[in-house]
């Protein structure tokens, strides 16, 4: 059996205020995909991204994480096998020190204090933030902040990671290594982002959410080269695959 | 901006001096007899109350908590404080003793015995927050069998306050970017700014609570074991607890003035 997949079937959404979040979503991630969830400002991507781990329960439709249906009952389970990195590393340190941060979720799960302080510092080494334990969280760099969050995660040994604008107020070489780092991760993952270059360099599948609707679902390649998919879903090409018009006037 | 600077005593509180590896139960303890004490006084009560500095003093050297800090925090929240006693003085023009030929009335004297009671009473707070942190005391409180309800309001009030005052200062500065007079804002200005802060907070809080339940969070936040000096707690509160009894029984300043005044005769 695997952990690993990820299935969404006609998955709908409305929030409370009536603004509508998705309006029936389907597709299945496999054992080690790395896949991107790109689209507009409001198409659903954070919203669907809740949904993987249940903060927000389906209300139509099903999510299976692993062959397990989230649901109110299998809460537990599918927050051990999902780990989620949120777009606000803020919102993810809220203990007094690192330290403590990547241990809460360990003590969550009721693991004894003595591999606690091992587990702990594997994870931070694994993302290169070992010198970062004794720190208290706001006191740290945004790049800091962001591998400290994802260290919180790992921890908890996850077999899906999944972030949110996993780039979002990065410097251009702390984006770069996170990159890097993120390439070593063996685990199923799945990223949220506006950043395509990220997805281009990351991921070998895309999927495109416009107006709650998967709007398209394939090779990263195959879609980043749909101008007209990309231009009406609200996106552009990647930077890199962009024909820029020569700057050495402006040089 | 220092002042504002709330993390600041989450760092201090990290420390390693011996008072903060003291068990935590020993320091609540203290300080909570500390308070009870103080508070116990009666109203016109001022010398009585001065040896009881001694040990917000004691607290802050040994924990090397910076005394300035300490008073930019009591300062901050002294307001309150005044609000209470101010009208003692209007109210109450009794006439206690005269220094010189100035009389001064029991309201005043009840004033500064308000105002010492504050001092004492939120400094202690402040630094068992200090040497002890927040987390490990509501652990402690926890043990000595508060309700775990209360437990998690502290926990959640402790993260959030930050939040909130992040949100605040943010708002703050966005106002004060876009409004070139130097006035203060009005009250006009003060009710949407109070109103989106609310807003903002309740998202924070949300967004800080969802990323708690995906690790697990069950309504109960264990705390790192931190060594602890076994007997020492202990008798560090008992000490205490002695000379608190004591300063409570006994009114030494007066105690100590008469026995000056004995030698002199």
């Amino acid at each position: 059996m695997s952990h690993h997949i990820v299935e969404a079937t006609d998955l709908r959404y409305t929030y409370p205020d009536g603004t509508p979040g998705l309006e029936g979503v389907s597709f299945r991630i496999t054992h080690g995909e790395s896949v991107a969830i790109v689209g507009a400002n409001g198409a659903g991507k954070s919203t669907l991204l809740l949904h993987l781990n249940g903060c927000i329960l389906p209300v139509q439709g099903t999510i299976s994480i692993g062959g397990t249906l989230v649901s109110r009952n299998t809460l537990g389970l599918v927050r051990r096998t999902v780990g989620m990195v949120f777009q606000n590393a803020d919102d993810q340190l809220f203990m007094p020190t690192v330290f403590e941060d990547v241990a809460f979720g360990l003590r969550n799960m009721g693991i004894k204090e003595s591999e606690i302080g091992h587990r702990v510092a594997e994870a931070l080494n694994t993302v290169g933030a070992g010198h970062l334990a004794g720190r208290p969280p706001y006191k740290l760099s945004q790049g800091e902040k962001r591998l400290s969050a994802i260290a919180t995660v790992l921890a908890m040994s996850p077999d899906i990671l999944v972030m949110d604008e996993p780039s979002s107020s990065l410097d251009p070489k702390a984006r770069s290594r996170l990159i890097e780092l993120l390439k070593t991760f063996r685990h199923t993952k799945i990223f949220a982002t506006h950043d395509l270059d990220l997805a281009l360099d990351l991921c070998e599948r895309t999927i495109v959410i416009h107006k709650g609707r998967v709007a398209a679902d394939g090779g990263t390649g195959d879609i980043f080269n749909n101008t007209a998919l990309l231009y009406e879903s609200g996106l552009e090409k990647p930077l890199r695959m962009q024909k820029c018009p020569p700057l050495f006037d402006k040089l | 901006m220092e002042r504002f600077d709330l993390g600041y005593m989450d760092k201090i509180s990290t420390g390693n001096s011996p008072l903060h590896r003291l068990d935590p139960g020993a320091k609540v303890i203290a300080t909570f007899v500390f308070i009870i004490t103080v508070v116990s006084f009666d109203r016109y009560e001022i010398s009585a109350l001065t040896p009881f500095f001694l040990y917000p003093l004691f607290m802050a050297a040994i924990g090397n908590v910076p005394f300035g800090y300490i008073l930019r925090k009591l300062l901050a929240v002294s307001p309150f404080a005044v609000f209470i006693g101010i009208f003692n003085p209007i109210i109450d023009r009794n006439i206690l003793f005269y220094v010189g030929s100035l009389g001064i009335s029991g309201g005043w004297v009840s004033f500064v015995s308000i105002f010492m009671r504050f001092i004492l009473t939120v400094s202690a707070s402040l630094l068992l927050v200090a040497v002890t942190g927040f987390n490990s005391i509501c652990m402690t409180l926890e043990k000595y069998g508060m309700p775990r309800v209360f437990i998690v309001q502290l926990l959640f009030m402790y993260r959030y306050m930050f939040v909130l005052a992040d949100e605040s200062q943010k708002m703050v500065r966005a106002r004060s970017v876009r409004s070139f007079a130097s006035r203060p804002p009005g009250l006009i200005m003060f009710v949407p700014l109070a109103g989106q802060l609310l807003l903002r907070t309740l998202d924070r809080a949300e967004c800080v609570y969802r990323a708690m339940v995906c690790r697990g969070f069950n309504g109960q936040v264990y705390p790192a074991k931190r060594p602890v000096s076994g007997q020492s707690g202990w008798f560090f509160a008992a000490a205490w607890i002695i000379f608190f009894v004591i300063f409570r029984i006994y009114n030494i300043p007066f105690l100590a003035g008469s026995v000056v005044m004995g030698v002199f005769k």
